[in-house]
């Protein structure tokens, strides 16, 4: 179990939230929700000690994050690469690798083979020696998920991976996570389209510059919570629609 | 043609033509693949700000009659230090925070070479005298290119994964830091052995205008370092004949060779498509 106390975290004088306490469960895909500047990836980059937090600390299963660093794979949202890096499809699934391997050791044939099979799960092969600016955005998310592959990590987090990605390739990332959830792992999914959350997450994080609920999404996802991180009018349109499937 | 032909009798006659195209050589390779990463991490600014941020360790080393290594990787690490701190440490952005210490460590380095020096060797640390390298000279530039391929070769997945994604390196526990720390002491050093050939001024160039140049033909890092090195290597030797045969100064004339390339490569290089975007602008 990944445990959060305490978190506080500012970048300027006014903390984006204060005393956040909240568990990621292992073997469950634990959906992050919350308004535009919730702090929503804030929370994650302070979890992963990209951002240094005021105070609460964070452990997973007793053990301090950076101990456990290695064994957590992230994908960011919006990256601001360069574009333009000399660098093909199937290098930067590779430097996937490179977390496990350490200093001093090159990515081999097992290294090369693991990130052709990611590739292939994410309907990428044809691509692999492709430079990365000549892909679309879709096809480029799906690069880092596939790096995400073959990081074989224990802790999953995923900020908007959904974003610009077709549905065929949003269900097979979500067939992965749904294995990987059996394999016990522990994922962490920020979402923004409200519709498919009890689809897809078994726990609901929702999130408005601190914590406004979570738990099993099936009791979390509910008029009241939504009206007070989102507002009256989306709660009201959300769960009309859904009572008139019912 | 025979001012080439006596160009290669010079060479056999000569020990100091030989020594200078021997250290041109060996600048040119080492600045070629340092000179990819400090271009693919946009960091050219810095690159220039390394360059000559190391003209007071230059002048302290004469004064203290030490090895000019020693005392300009001092100040170039001082420099890449305090660049940092700086830009870390308030809002003002790092391209700032560079302009602000090259340009003191700059200023300082005048003043105590003038303090340490006749005014000649200032005009050789600037422009580069590569036809007065010494034995001891190219040892040392021998010694820095081996620590330049032993760091490239051995650091080589971190260097890459560092230019690439520096968030996605941070998130698997790798230090950053060190590596970028590494890199500037290494891009210190060759900075020095750049001083004999180019000078301080034109150090950047020898950096930035081979890798720039690399760069337009190839989409792999690996091939990128190897022709980048290349692009050095002819710059030099050819930069170095032009000196030799029509009595230009060293620096100037490697660097123009390099600009030659690169402005060949540019027309012609199939990923920078030049005809293809001007005729589609064209259009
Ligand atoms: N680097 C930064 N410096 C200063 N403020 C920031 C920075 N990054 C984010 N913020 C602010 O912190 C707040 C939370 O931002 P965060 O990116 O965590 O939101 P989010 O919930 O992920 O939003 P989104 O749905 O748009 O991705 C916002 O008000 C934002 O403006
Ligand atoms: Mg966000």
């Amino acid at each position: 179990m990944l445990t959060v106390k305490n978190l506080t975290v500012a970048y300027d004088d006014t903390p984006v939230f204060s005393d956040v306490a909240v568990n990621f469960n292992a073997g469950k895909i634990t959906g992050i929700i919350g308004p535009n500047g919730a702090g929503k990836s804030t929370l994650i980059k302070a979890i992963l000690n990209l951002i240094k937090a005021r105070q609460g600390s964070v452990d997973y299963n007793g053990q301090s994050m950076k101990s456990v660093q290695k064994k957590i794979a992230y994908v960011e949202q919006r990256k601001d690469l360069d574009l333009t890096f000399p660098i093909d499809v199937l290098d930067v699934v590779l430097t996937g690798t490179y977390g496990k391997l350490g200093l001093f050791k090159n990515p081999g044939k097992a290294e090369k083979q693991a990130s052709l099979d990611a590739l292939e799960q994410v309907s990428l092969s044809e691509f692999k020696k492709r430079q990365i600016g000549n892909l679309s955005g879709g096809q480029l998310q799906r690069v880092f998920v596939a790096r995400a592959i073959v990081q074989q990590a224990e802790i999953i987090i995923l900020d908007e991976p959904f974003v610009g990605i077709d549905l065929q390739s949003e269900t097979a990332i979500m067939q992965i996570l749904k294995q990987w959830r059996d394999e016990n792992k522990t994922i962490i999914v920020i979402h923004h389209d409200l519709n498919k959350v009890t689809k897809y997450f078994d726990d609901l994080v929702i999130l408005n510059h601190g914590i406004v609920d979570f738990g099993p999404a099936k009791q979390v996802y509910n008029p009241k919570n939504i009206e007070s991180a989102f507002s009256a009018d989306l709660s009201s349109v959300l769960f009309q629609e859904k009572e008139g499937v019912q | 043609m025979t001012s080439i032909i006596e160009f290669i009798h010079a060479l056999g006659k000569y020990d100091f033509l030989q020594s200078a195209l021997l250290t041109a050589v060996m600048v040119g390779i080492m600045s070629g693949i340092i000179g990819s990463f400090i271009i693919l991490r946009g960091m050219s600014l810095m690159g220039d700000a390394i360059s000559h941020a190391v003209l007071p360790g230059v002048a302290v080393a004469y004064m203290l009659g030490i090895n000019i290594l020693i005392g300009a990787s001092v100040f170039g690490v001082l420099a890449a230090l305090l660049i940092g701190f700086v830009a870390s440490r308030s809002k003002i952005k790092t391209d700032t925070s560079i302009g602000v210490v090259f340009s003191a460590f700059y200023a300082l380095g005048f003043i105590l070479i003038s303090m340490a020096e006749s005014s000649t060797n200032l005009h050789h640390i600037l422009f580069g005298n590569i036809l007065a390298v010494s034995d001891s000279d190219i040892m040392t530039t021998a010694v820095v290119l081996g620590l330049v391929i032993l760091f490239v070769v051995t650091f080589y997945k971190e260097l890459l994964v560092t230019s690439f994604d520096e968030t996605y390196a941070k998130t698997y526990g790798l230090n950053v830091q060190i590596i970028h720390y590494a890199l500037m002491l290494v891009l210190t050093l060759v900075t020095v052995s750049a001083l004999q050939t180019v000078g301080i001024i034109l150090v950047v160039a020898m950096l930035i205008t081979p890798a720039a140049t690399a760069f337009l033909w190839t989409d792999k890092l690996n091939v990128m370092l190897v022709l980048s090195a290349v692009v050095g290597v002819i710059s030099s030797i050819t930069g170095l004949y032009f000196s030799y045969t029509f009595n230009w100064a060293s620096g100037p004339a490697i660097v123009i060779v390099a600009a030659m390339l690169f402005a060949i490569s540019f027309v012609a290089s199939p990923k920078q498509n030049f005809f293809k975007l001007k005729r589609s602008v064209a259009r």
